[in-house]
């Protein structure tokens, strides 16, 4: 549908989409765990707090199969359609692209004809998808200034290199592989960019075969699994630069690049270190500049693991007498000021400020599930949660943060073997720091485990911008 | 009507045809004012502009002159239902789908823009636009007399096409210019939100009533 004015949630800068209203609705991907028969589905949550169903899931779309392990999906068109490059401004944000790396499978729902039960419109098979792409298992779904990108873990048979694919946006037919020149790149996970200065940067999980089996010890304690981001040209599409972080540090996970086109630095999230199994967060910035530009990286944030008594660990873990915070999701707010930190091992949840990005000052905390911990949600205090802080999700305005607890079923299965059950919180959060969780809002899912948020209009990992405000 | 009469109708529908390339905001000032925004310096909106203008007059000038040329070996019937077709399937293509170049890099040159502008107004059938005034137009007269031919048509004179592409050209830079100098220092990137009709359903009906008009003349 072409429109005579452009989405009105797209917005040129992030300090204009912060002044969008807030939103009513919230889609979450809902995966089937396996072992209960139900199939995997698109949760639609009432995020209204006039509204009688306020956090309760008002809307649920079934997907014909409960195999897809639904990941990071995304919509088909957003705030880069404004983008100065091919401005086409006109289209709706409509679609959600919603891949499984369980699957290899696509699945395309709309959510205009009914917001609260999108609409299975389009399916792409896992054959087309490795027939088109030559890779398997999409992860990420980002939509960009010229169509829609994608992440895949691995090639056709599970190995590397995972990579990226491209999609029209339009039509949403698979356009191929994204990059000409991969360089020494052979895992894959998250990938996002710096518009403003032609910049791909992507991360390294593990290939499918590396982690559809659950956490391998052998791979992770000789530090196999992905340790390393990599720096593209995102116009040539070749490989630039590869940034090692130590072969100690493993499960290199979600990239946040300053929303601001104009700077350039953003942060990782790292999953364990071998060492003393902490997790950290580490910055990339640029150095130089022209014909001498490098890119860098520096850890400003490490989460110690905390001593605990082996019964109360998984057998994985048991040896180590410790829980690691596992941070495996991060997510940073339009104005680039505070990042939101998931510890799914420990269950805390942190704020930091991040104004000045070399130095983050923890600004606030939160706990809920944790491997030992088992903290309770104040909407139901005596009942003990379990898995953790996971896929956080921040309002455009930075006022409300959305969080749910599974990571990914074989892997919650090892980390929380009493059987995940899933639930989402969502936080206040303070202008200038800190946060509350709020009592009314606890939603839990029976059977089905929640992963993806996605907020109605937009939120701040849907969107790219390509016009800087700062002053 | 006299020769002199059609020339200046001609002029001014040149004009005209510059300013509402320049109103496009696909077609350039808007990647102007992102690099201002970008460098933070009002100098690199207008040190963008050169570019974008002269890829603009390259892509207008080649479609402008090959149908010159074309015009010059061919009858007139020969060259005009051929560019109506054109015209009339780019439209088409237009209203059915907004089909853009592609295009990722904002990190841009002078060359890169040049380029730039010279694929957008290429793509959008910029240049085709201008070619029914110039077929309508008996001749401006002083490009006819200094090339001393006298064809029927503008459309076959290399002359008169490089003077509607100069002309065609100033005035599509003062409007972008001016467009791209008032949003970067006044009105901000709010106008982009709420206040961009799409100018590209409008440009591809104007492609589908250009290609009427020149069945028609």
């Amino acid at each position: 549908m072409v429109l005579m004015r452009p989405d009105p949630t797209f917005y040129p800068s992030p300090g204009m989409a912060m002044q969008a209203p807030p939103e009513r609705l919230a889609y979450v991907a809902l995966l089937n765990a396996g072992k209960n028969g139900e199939r995997d589905a698109m949760g639609v949550i009432d995020l209204d707090p006039s509204s009688s169903e306020y956090g309760r899931l008002v809307g649920r779309t079934d997907f014909p199969r409960g195999d897809n392990e639904l990941h990071h999906f995304g919509w088909n068109a957003c705030s880069a359609c404004l983008c100065p490059q091919t401005p086409h401004p006109h289209m709706e944000r409509r679609y959600l692209i919603v891949p499984g790396i369980g699957s290899s499978r696509i699945y395309i729902l709309d959510t205009k004809p009914d917001p609260k039960q999108p609409k299975i419109v389009k399916v792409i098979e896992p054959e087309e998808f490795i027939k088109k792409t030559g890779y398997t298992s999409p992860h990420t779904i980002h939509c960009g200034p010229d169509c829609i990108y994608g992440s895949a873990l691995g090639s056709a048979n599970g190995d590397g290199p995972g990579g990226i694919f491209l999609m029209d946006a339009n039509t949403f037919e698979l356009k191929g592989q994204w990059e000409k020149d991969r360089g020494p790149q052979q895992l894959a996970y998250d990938f996002w960019w710096h518009l403003g200065h032609d910049t791909m940067i992507t991360s390294e999980w593990g290939t499918p075969n590396m982690v559809k089996d659950g956490v391998n010890p052998e791979l992770l304690l000789a530090g196999k699994y992905g340790h390393k981001i990599h720096i593209w040209d995102l116009d040539k599409r070749s490989h630039l630069q590869e940034i090692d972080l130590g072969a100690e540090q493993q499960w290199v996970l979600e990239l946040r690049p300053s929303h601001d086109p104009q700077k350039t630095y953003g942060f990782v999230g790292v999953g364990v270190s071998l060492k003393d199994l902490s997790s950290s967060i580490w910055m990339w910035y640029r150095e130089g500049s022209g014909k001498n530009t490098k890119w860098a990286v520096r850890k400003v944030i490490e989460i110690p693991a905390e001593p605990a008594d082996p019964e109360k660990l998984p057998p994985l873990l048991k040896g180590f007498k410790a829980v690691p915070p596992l941070v495996t999701d991060i997510n940073l707010s339009l104005d680039d000021r505070f990042l939101y930190v998931s510890c799914w091992g420990t269950g805390e949840f942190i704020q930091y400020d991040v104004s000045d990005p070399a130095n983050p000052k923890k600004t606030g905390s939160v706990h809920l599930g944790g491997i030992v911990r088992r903290a309770a949600h104040p909407n139901k205090p005596k009942q003990p949660l379990n898995g953790g802080p996971q896929m956080v999700e921040i309002s455009r305005d930075g006022k409300r943060v959305y969080f749910t607890n599974s990571l990914y079923s074989p892997w919650d299965e090892q980390i929380y073997p009493d059987g995940l059950k899933s639930w989402m919180v969502k936080l206040d959060a303070e202008p200038n720091g800190g946060m509350k969780l709020d009592e009314k809002f606890f939603v839990e899912f029976d059977g089905l485990r929640a992963h993806q948020v996605r907020l109605e209009g937009g939120d701040a990992s849907s969107d790219s911008y390509c016009y800087s405000e700062a002053k | 009507m006299t020769h002199a009469e059609m020339g200046t109708t001609a002029l001014w529908l040149m004009l005209l045809l510059g300013a509402y390339h320049g109103i496009n905001p696909g077609m350039g000032w808007l990647f102007a004012v992102a690099l201002g925004m970008q460098e933070q310096k009002g100098s690199a909106v207008a040190k963008a502009l050169v570019p974008i203008a002269l890829g603009h007059a390259l892509s207008i000038g080649s479609v402008v002159l090959a149908a010159a040329f074309l015009g010059m070996a061919l009858p007139p019937e020969a060259i005009r239902y051929p560019i109506a077709a054109l015209l009339f399937g780019l439209g088409i293509l237009s209203l059915v789908r907004h089909y853009h170049p592609r295009w990722v890099r904002m990190q841009v040159g002078f060359h890169d823009l040049t380029v730039w502008s010279f694929l957008m107004a290429s793509a959008h059938g910029a240049g085709l636009m201008l070619l029914p005034v110039l077929l309508g137009s008996r001749t401006v007269e002083a490009a006819d007399h200094m090339a001393g031919h006298h064809h029927a048509s503008a459309a076959a004179n290399p002359l008169a096409a490089l003077l509607a592409t100069a002309i065609h050209t100033f005035a599509y830079l003062a409007v972008t210019g001016l467009i791209a100098w008032v949003v970067y220092s006044k009105f901000g990137l709010a106008i982009l939100h709420k206040t961009w009709i799409n100018l590209n359903l409008i440009w591809a009906a104007a492609l589908v009533v250009t290609s009427v008009v020149t069945l028609l003349i």
